[in-house]
């Protein structure tokens, strides 16, 4: 049954060009970028236990990687998504042993730390063209030898697919025997250790394979929107994944995606009519999501049961 | 050496003004996680309470500055209850939930101190006694930190006695280390932990109010005192008061020498130091609590 | 011939509190090694220090001979020292089966594998049943931890950890909380494993202790008082005495201890 519902989204996901207009599929390739961030911090609150509000900072190092890449190097997608992995991936292995060594709301402070510094060195740095921005990024090829994409509709598919290739690696990952780890340092962190694992390590490499995962999701980001602004990157970017996160579940990839749907739409549309509220708005819906929805949207009573 | 300090005295003294500006802030942080295993993100937001109070009352005159520091105090307290009532029925799901929702609040706090204040960064007018620079051994200074430095250090001692050395700091120690063996000699804790919520709110508003001058408020003012603030806590060590005034101390002096001496490295220097610091002594620069 | 375990000297102090103080004994390899004595005496600590999940303050750790002093716990266990816990400390969000699984894919150099789904490993799970079969737990493999009763949560103590193929299997309070038939079905569990594998148990259930055991060490406040044979120990006037304080010692053997 689920698998039926998996291939008429998959469909669903694959016809919507023809559906809806270039505003509307832009925001939807907004939605997959954002959800797969989303993802990359479920990893580590939900499936992991180590609540976080830096991913934003490796997001960001994804998209910069991307910018610089793009003008510098080549305008060749994947490989952008590789460096950018790459460049977030190895800054996640520097910074995670220093939050490691901390757990709940400690990795929490040193997580928001690190994406608030950051964000600031995003601002000051001039590789990152500070706050001006970085523009002039060229619209990007998504394999060597074909066309740049100009399109809205195509640079979804594009997008579409490294979001399906992430999304389908990180399903893998939690099947694993690896995965199975994960939810043992969730659930049980001295136990674990007193069943034979270095935990601290565990955690180190989820830390970076949820960064290289940001990394990619930024460089997306920068693909779509051909433009890296130090606010990209910011302390609300990070709240607003773990809002996605917390809205879908804890530990639901789907429920994530649908939650930075729920973010990315509420930020747009309602905010765009309630002009200046969008501040206000998010709060509230903090507040709600935080009483009304205690295990999100994939905890809610479904007619099929839902799991990661 | 002696040039060095000459020609970096001003930074400094500016360093031990700012990092006495994060212990107000810092140490009620770390007390309310300390003791109420609440992690306060609308912290920020009581700062702004009080800046934005001093803002609004201080005129310049002296009773200016007393009526804002008043108002400001008890709107902070107020902040503070409500805060706590608020993450009251989540006291069992546990921090996440906390974060968001104090997250939550301090987003919709911010968009409404957008609404009345505008969203520029305000000048504060101070007493005109204050509001010059004498000079100091050869160095030029505003007179007004060094009043603060005055007064925050005075308030810092305070603190520091009325937490290390009575015996309702003893009590509250106590509750932060093992709250249910001081529940079960009688003592109704959730008095205890709600003083505290409403001491570290009134100081975070009086930091605002006194701080006012130094870090003046504006939008995303309350995002860099919460930022700060949780990295003296982490530094010094959740549920320490000591540990909070080193902390912040050293802070203070990372963002102000460290930040006039190294400007490109700015942005790595608090993290520098908080890694440095963690690296040592994983929990925090003096931990009062064994927590995992 | 190489003592199984091996302490020298081992204390733990907590600033004036000494937990432990030069305790020294030995344990042979293949014996069931109980450790008793008033509560306050450190058997608790004792075997903390052993699995490693607190370093000693002072003396030295010996496994079959080697120091493991300076291991860290997780090291410790593929030395072959694996304890279960008093109060029983599981992955309650996990299945039964999971937990079991847990320890025996580390156990067989899996747990870093990312892309093959644990589904797969078919000779993993068909070994986890098997402990789990063993514990009589096999029909309740997909309920989670956390909803299994307290007789069911000791069994998998028990069961994840044997999957970690112990050579030192340390058991604490084994028989907290379990009621007499789920007492006798524990020390059958604990009769039939093979003797590579040295047993060493925390006990205040003494009938359960003098049935299993050939070697009893007994602490008290926190040093070494005697090892020897059951009947050596009830014999002693020392262990006497220490109990007296706690009162009646001819009901000490009896019945738990107080």
């Amino acid at each position: 049954m689920r698998r039926l519902g998996g291939v008429g989204l998959l469909l669903l996901l694959l016809a919507l060009p023809w559906m809806i207009n270039p505003y509307a599929i832009s925001t939807v390739t907004r939605i997959l970028v954002i959800g797969l961030l989303a993802i990359s911090v479920n990893l580590l609150t939900g499936v992991t236990g180590l609540p976080t509000l830096g991913q934003s900072a490796y997001f960001g190092i994804g998209a910069y990687t991307g910018a610089i890449v793009s003008t510098t190097l080549t305008a060749v997608g994947p490989a952008q998504m590789l460096l950018a992995a790459l460049a977030a991936g190895v800054a996640a292995a520097v910074t995670g042993p220093v939050a490691m060594r901390a757990r709940g709301v400690s990795f929490l402070m040193i997580t928001l730390a690190i994406g608030e510094i950051a964000y600031v060195a995003a601002r000051r740095l001039d590789i990152t063209h500070g706050t001006d921005g970085y523009a002039g990024i060229p619209p990007v090829v998504p394999l060597p030898g074909l066309p740049a994409l100009r399109l809205d509709g195509l640079v979804y598919y594009y997008v579409l697919g490294g979001f399906l290739l992430v999304f389908g690696l990180v399903m893998l990952l939690l099947r694993s025997p690896f995965g199975l780890a994960l939810r043992g340092l969730r659930d049980n962190e001295s136990r674990l250790r007193a069943v034979g694992y270095p935990t601290s390590t565990f955690g180190v490499a989820i830390y970076c394979i949820a960064g290289a995962i940001a990394g990619v999701a930024g460089s997306l980001w920068t693909s779509t929107q051909q433009f890296v602004a130090p606010g990209d990157m910011g302390f609300s970017v990070a709240a607003l994944a773990l809002l996605a996160v917390v809205i879908g579940g804890l530990g639901s990839m789907w429920g994530s995606v649908v939650g930075a749907g729920l973010v990315v739409l509420t930020q747009d549309y309602i905010g765009g009519y309630l002009a200046g509220y969008g501040m206000l708005l998010l709060g509230v819906l903090f507040v709600l999501v935080v009483y009304l929805l205690p295990r999100g949207i994939a905890g809610l009573p479904l007619p099929r049961r839902v799991s990661a | 050496m002696l040039d060095w300090f000459d020609a970096n005295l001003v930074t400094m003294v500016d360093g031990v003004a700012y990092g006495l500006l994060l212990f107000t802030l810092a140490v009620g942080l770390s007390l309310i996680f300390g003791m109420m295993d609440v992690l306060n993100l609308a912290h920020g937001t009581l700062y702004l309470i009080g800046a934005y109070a001093a803002y609004a009352l201080s005129d310049g005159s002296w009773t200016g500055l007393l009526i804002a520091l008043l108002v400001g105090v008890l709107a902070g307290v107020a902040g503070g209850g409500v805060l706590a009532a608020l993450t009251q029925p989540l006291a069992q799901r546990g921090h996440l939930d906390q974060a968001l929702l104090t997250l939550g609040i301090a987003f919709i706090a911010s968009d409404i101190f957008s609404k009345i204040f505008g969203s520029e960064v305000l000048p504060i007018s101070v007493p005109s006694q204050v509001a010059g620079s004498i000079t100091v051994f050869g160095q030029v200074y505003p007179v007004y930190r060094l009043l603060f430095i005055a007064i925050a250090g005075g308030l810092a001692v305070m603190v520091y006695l009325l937490f290390e050395r009575s015996s309702l700091g003893a009590l509250v120690r106590a509750t932060v280390a093992d709250r249910d063996m001081v529940r079960a000699s009688g003592v109704d804790t959730r008095i205890v932990m709600f003083g505290v919520f409403a001491f570290g709110a009134a100081l975070a508003a009086l930091g605002g109010v006194l701080g006012a001058p130094i870090l003046a408020p504006g939008p995303s003012v309350d995002e860099t005192v919460l930022v700060l603030s949780l990295v003296v806590v982490v530094v010094g060590g959740l549920g320490s008061v000591t540990g909070a005034l080193l902390g912040a101390l050293l802070i203070g002096q990372v963002q102000t020498l460290g930040v006039a001496l190294m400007p490109v490295y700015a942005p790595f220097l608090i993290f520098g130091a908080m890694l440095l610091v963690l690296a040592w002594r994983p929990q925090g620069l003096m931990s009062l609590v064994a927590r995992a | 011939m190489t003592p199984a375990l091996e302490l020298e000297g081992v204390s733990q102090h907590f600033g004036s509190l000494r937990a432990l103080d030069g305790v020294s004994f030995s344990v042979a390899p293949g014996s069931r090694h109980a450790v008793i004595g008033p509560n306050g005496a450190g058997k608790s600590t004792l075997f903390a220090l052993i699995a490693g999940a607190r370093a000693a303050t002072a003396g030295r750790v010996l496994v079959d001979g080697h120091d493991v002093t300076e291991l860290p716990e997780h090291r410790r266990v593929q030395a072959g020292v694996v304890r279960t816990f008093q109060h029983s400390s599981l992955f309650l969000k996990c299945t039964a089966l999971e937990n079991v699984v847990l320890a025996a894919q580390r156990k067989a150099g899996l747990s870093w594998s990312m892309f093959r789904p644990l589904s797969r490993r078919t000779d993993l799970i068909e070994a986890a049943h098997e402990l789990l079969e063993r514990v009589d737990l096999l029909d309740r493999r997909a309920e989670d931890a956390g909803s299994l009763s307290h007789g069911e949560r000791r069994q998998l103590e028990m069961a994840v950890a044997l999957a970690c193929r112990p050579r030192l299997l340390l058991l604490d309070e084994p028989a907290a909380g379990l009621s007499p038939r789920e007492t006798g079905r524990l020390g059958q569990v604990v009769r039939e494993l093979p003797h590579d594998v040295t047993v060493m148990l925390v006990e205040h259930d003494l009938d359960l202790v003098f049935d299993l055991a050939d070697t009893v060490t007994v602490l008290h406040l926190g040093q070494h008082l005697v090892t020897g044979t059951p009947s050596e120990v009830r014999a002693s006037d020392e262990v006497q005495t220490a109990y007296l304080g706690a009162g009646d010692s001819s009901d000490l053997f009896l019945e738990g201890a107080p």
